[in-house]
Formats: C-alpha cells, sequence, structure tokens
C-alpha cells in the first residue's frame, strides 16, 4: 500500500451492485421454478397478441418479477417500434437469462 | 432419532467437505454418536479432510453392492470414540450409487443408532447431490458471499424443497440453513463483499454460522485436522459456534466485524 493511495479514486462499492443483481435474478428464477413454462408462455402469446396489431420484436416483451413493499409485482413491458419497425421472420422466442 | 443432515451448495469449492467434516467432530465432541459420508463418488476427499485416508479399504458404493458389511466400511476415528466416517469410491463413477442401496445404509445406521447422519454431498446437481440430500431432515447450505455461490445456493433449495423424500411425502420440509464461509469482515466493510445480512435477505433463510476466511482452514486441511479442532483459529470457534446453533443453543454471531487492531500488531503485524 502507497502513501497516496488516499489520492486515487475508489472504486464504486461492488456489493450493492451484486445484492441487485441477484435479487432481480433470483425473483425471476424463482418465478420459473414455480411455473416452469408459464412465462416463456406467456411471453409468446403476448407476442402473438400484439403481433395482430404492431411489428414487435421478440426481445421487445421484458416480464419481470419485481417487489415493491411487501408485495410482488409482475412487470411486463413492450418497447413498441418505431413506425417502420421491422417484423422478424420466425417468431422464435428466447427465453431471458 | 437419527437426523440426517445434508451439506450441500450446488457450486464446488465454497467448502462443504471442510464443513462437513467440522459439524460432525463439533456433533461427535459434544456426545453424540455420528457417522458422516461421502457422497462425492469418483472424487473421494472427505477422508483427506477427516485425516483417515490411509485407512480407507471398503467405502460407500462396496456397501450398496454389498460387496462388504457396513460395519467393515466404518472407519473409526482416532480421536472421538462414537465418530465414524464412510469414504466414497474413488474408482467408480456417481451411476454407482441409487437411491435405494442409500436408503438401505442409511436405515442400517439408523438400526445402529448413530445420532447423526452427515451426507457430504458433491458439488452439481447430478445424481450423488441428488441422493445426499433426499433423504435429509436438515439441510447445510453452505455459501460464499459471491454472485455465483448465492444464485447457486437458492437453486439448492428450490431442489430441497421439491426433490427430497419429505417434499415428495408431504411432510414438513427440509429444514434449511444457511452456513456462510470465507467471509471477509474487511471486505465487507469496504462494500466490496456481501454482507451477512446481504445473502440472508436474499435467500430468504435463518444463519447457521459465519466462518470468516482464514488460513487455519488450508493449514488444518493440510494437516488432515479439521479445523474445528483448531480451538485458537477464528474458523474452528466459528464452526463450533454453528454447532451449537445447530444444536439449539441461541449464540451471538462473532467473527462478522472488523476486529480493531492494536497498536501492536499494527505495527509488528499478527
Amino acid at each position: 500500500m502507497g502513501i497516496f493511495d488516499f489520492l486515487k479514486p475508489r472504486p464504486a462499492a461492488s456489493a450493492h451492485t451484486a445484492k441487485e443483481r441477484l435479487r432481480i435474478i433470483i425473483a425471476q428464477e424463482r418465478l420459473q421454478r414455480g411455473a416452469p413454462d408459464y412465462l416463456p408462455m406467456l411471453r409468446r402469446e403476448i407476442l402473438e397478441v400484439l403481433r395482430k396489431y404492431v411489428n414487435v420484436d421478440p426481445d421487445a416483451i421484458q416480464v419481470k418479477l419485481c417487489s415493491e413493499g411487501d408485495h410482488e409485482l409482475l412487470e411486463l413491458s413492450v418497447a413498441l417500434p418505431e413506425s417502420r419497425g421491422q417484423r422478424t421472420e420466425d417468431g422464435g422466442l428466447k427465453t431471458e437469462d | 432419532m437419527t437426523e440426517i443432515i445434508v451439506v450441500t451448495s450446488g457450486k464446488g469449492g465454497v467448502g462443504k467437505t471442510t464443513t462437513s467434516a467440522s459439524l460432525a467432530i463439533g456433533l461427535a465432541r459434544r456426545g453424540s454418536k455420528v457417522v458422516v459420508i461421502d457422497f462425492d463418488v469418483g472424487l473421494r476427499n472427505l477422508d483427506l479432510i477427516m485425516g483417515c485416508e490411509r485407512r480407507v479399504v471398503y467405502d460407500f458404493v462396496n456397501v450398496i453392492h454389498d460387496e462388504c458389511t457396513l460395519k467393515q466400511a466404518l472407519i473409526k476415528d482416532k480421536r472421538f470414540e462414537h465418530l465414524f466416517v464412510l469414504a466414497a469410491s474413488q474408482t467408480r463413477d456417481k451411476e454407482a450409487l441409487t437411491q435405494a442401496g442409500v436408503e438401505r445404509v442409511l436405515n442400517e445406521l439408523k438400526a445402529a443408532d448413530f445420532d447423526y447422519i452427515v451426507c457430504d454431498s458433491p458439488a452439481g446437481i447430478e445424481k450423488g447431490a441428488f441422493l445426499a440430500m433426499y433423504f435429509a431432515d436438515r439441510a447445510v447450505v453452505v455459501v460464499n458471499p459471491e454472485v455465483s455461490s448465492v444464485r447457486d445456493s437458492d437453486r439448492i433449495l428450490g431442489l430441497l424443497a421439491s426433490k427430497t423424500r419429505r417434499a415428495e411425502l408431504g411432510d414438513a420440509a427440509v429444514d434449511a440453513h444457511l452456513l456462510l464461509t470465507r467471509y471477509n469482515p474487511e471486505r465487507v466493510a469496504r462494500g466490496d463483499m456481501m454482507s451477512v445480512d446481504d445473502v440472508q435477505e436474499i435467500l430468504g433463510l435463518s444463519v447457521l454460522g459465519v466462518v470468516p476466511e482464514s488460513e487455519s482452514v488450508l493449514a488444518s486441511s493440510n494437516a488432515g485436522t479439521p479445523v474445528i479442532l483448531d480451538a485458537e483459529s477464528a474458523a474452528g470457534q466459528a464452526y463450533d459456534d454453528a454447532v451449537a446453533r445447530l444444536l439449539g443453543e441461541v449464540l451471538p454471531m462473532r467473527f462478522v466485524d472488523v476486529q480493531k487492531k492494536g497498536l501492536f500488531t499494527r505495527w509488528f503485524g499478527g
């Protein structure tokens, strides 16, 4: 340890980042664990319905479970494309990782 | 009444075998009749940590396949009279373990009046890990305050809640506890490592113990004398506290705060 170490900028505490990332991914994995095909199927069906009206990308739908206070919140967010958004050929969906 | 305790984690290298050995010794030292079983078939290591590697003649797989009696395969610990080790096979693979075979051995151990059967699980979620947890009454989930270990622990907790005999029979759930190892209070204070509270909050489980990162763990493995026997070391004391809590004692958590260094140790090292 050098005597001028205090002059170097300290990196932001990473433990907080770790905790937040784990909270999100674990909540998501627990939901998938409870109902194995529930989330991917939900996404697929919502995507099919949406595609009747707008061209959305498979990745445009995010299904998230988060907790707010003492209750859990299932959050669905759909990013709508610009007016000239492209439609993807295959409807193949990836599950989130 | 025999209690089956699985020591598991999902992730490898977090300290399952070290923990199994120390918990088994701690329970035996308090007067219980204990056997600790290595479920890591093909990668036997508990014998080394327990210091009985040169006395393995028959192993767990031999007993399952009726190639010897259980009595022949139980290795008596030289330090504690009521402590035994059942080694894993080094030559077979994990398929050599069968659910019926494991159940038969566990029933024989129950009939032999063991108080505790400690099952040292292999890493992963394959057959060996599955069978180590399947018959458990309690689980000690060993976790490092690090992202991959915490995530894997949550996966294991999901399996404990669904893939065990208790879950299948609809009995009371496997009583699961967390045991944090490689804990570094200085790094937690700096915000570089998740705290006990962080891990506990994410996994939502009671904490059985916090074992600080300590040089004595490696020294103990080197010597084949489980770290709980090193009464001088923080890790040894932390394991002994965990054993006491396992037996129902309520103790404050030690070694989770930064030790203030005195002037002497700061100048001359300690």
